[in-house]
């Protein structure tokens, strides 16, 4: 992927914050020394380009009143694909990984309650014959990264 | 409590901070509100908690953080505090949680942390464990992305 170093310090800076004013990407601009026009045409490649996921609210699920998990499934490795096609075919499953141990996917999950989530749970179990899964909620936050800092290679 | 129109504009933001001039009077257009009164009512849900801010979420695995591991660990209940705060203060880590314990499964605290290469992050485990005397502890590396994604809240 082709990003220079101007890339980086846009990337470094929209994981921070994107101002709360009408015109918040002249703002940016600013502190970069380019022009709005510079910046939203970077934006967009870099969001084509696909090393910006989305731009938008980053949202505390708690307070907004959902609850989360994670999940490890024992999957049969003949049965990885398909029970990871079942787990992603849930609105409420946000990231799921495979991974190399016995439990080997691993899934986020976010609903409105702690009865929602057993009901996925039972869906995936009954969907996929896997009856391994292990539930593991959260009880303390330390820490939620905000920004990755990408540095020249 | 979250109006009608909060949840609006939870909706818009979750689909994204449109690429123009002045984002948020094109949300604002979309659901019928102010640019003024859309910017109030984000500060207020930030001030509330409920947006951690407005950002852009990168790929980092296709920013050269191409190894990736949950490192799970198994910490005395009278530890866990400490080393909670301690490894939340380490730079290499971009997630720390203490989560519940079943039979099948006894790491009582996860971090997340992103390396150039399965050596790096063995490094930065080791120098976690060294630093705070939690030697029970197993790297699990992701080998595949199957899903990614920000949550649909509302829907």
């Amino acid at each position: 992927m082709e990003i220079d170093q101007l890339d980086r310090e846009i990337i470094n800076l929209i994981q921070l914050d994107i101002p709360l004013e009408p015109e918040p990407y002249k703002a940016l601009a600013k502190k970069l020394g380019i022009t709005e026009k510079e910046i939203l045409s970077k934006l967009e490649r870099l969001i084509n380009l696909g090393a910006i996921r989305r731009l938008g609210g980053i949202f505390d699920s708690r307070k907004l009143g959902y609850t989360g998990t994670l999940c490890g499934v024992k999957a049969p490795p003949e049965k990885i694909e398909v029970t990871a096609e079942v787990i992603n075919s849930f609105s409420g499953v946000t990231h799921n990984y495979l991974r190399d141990h016995e439990y080997n996917i691993w899934f986020t999950l976010l609903a409105k309650s702690k009865d929602e989530i057993e009901q996925v749970l039972s869906k995936i179990k009954h969907r996929t014959g896997i009856e391994d899964i292990i539930n593991l909620p959260s009880t303390r936050l330390y820490k939620i990264k905000v920004n990755f800092n990408v540095e020249e290679k | 409590m979250l109006t009608p129109a909060d949840i609006k504009i939870i909706k818009e933001l979750q689909k994204g901070l449109p690429l123009v001039g002045r984002p948020y009077l094109q949300i604002a257009e979309n659901i019928g509100l102010s640019e003024e009164e859309v910017l109030a009512r984000i500060k207020n849900l930030k001030n509330r908690g409920m947006i951690r801010r407005i950002a852009g979420s990168v790929r980092h695995r296709k920013l050269g953080f191409s190894a990736n591991a949950m490192v799970v660990w198994i910490v005395p209940e009278a530890d866990l505090a400490r080393v909670g705060k301690l490894f939340a203060g380490n730079e290499q880590v971009s997630h720390c949680y203490e989560r519940e314990t079943n039979d099948k499964w006894k790491y009582n605290l996860y971090t997340m942390i992103h390396g150039g290469s399965r050596e790096e992050c063995f490094e930065i485990s080791h120098n976690m464990a060294e630093a705070s005397g939690v030697m029970e502890y197993k790297l699990l590396f992701s080998t595949k992305e199957f899903k990614k994604t920000s949550m649909k809240y509302f829907e």
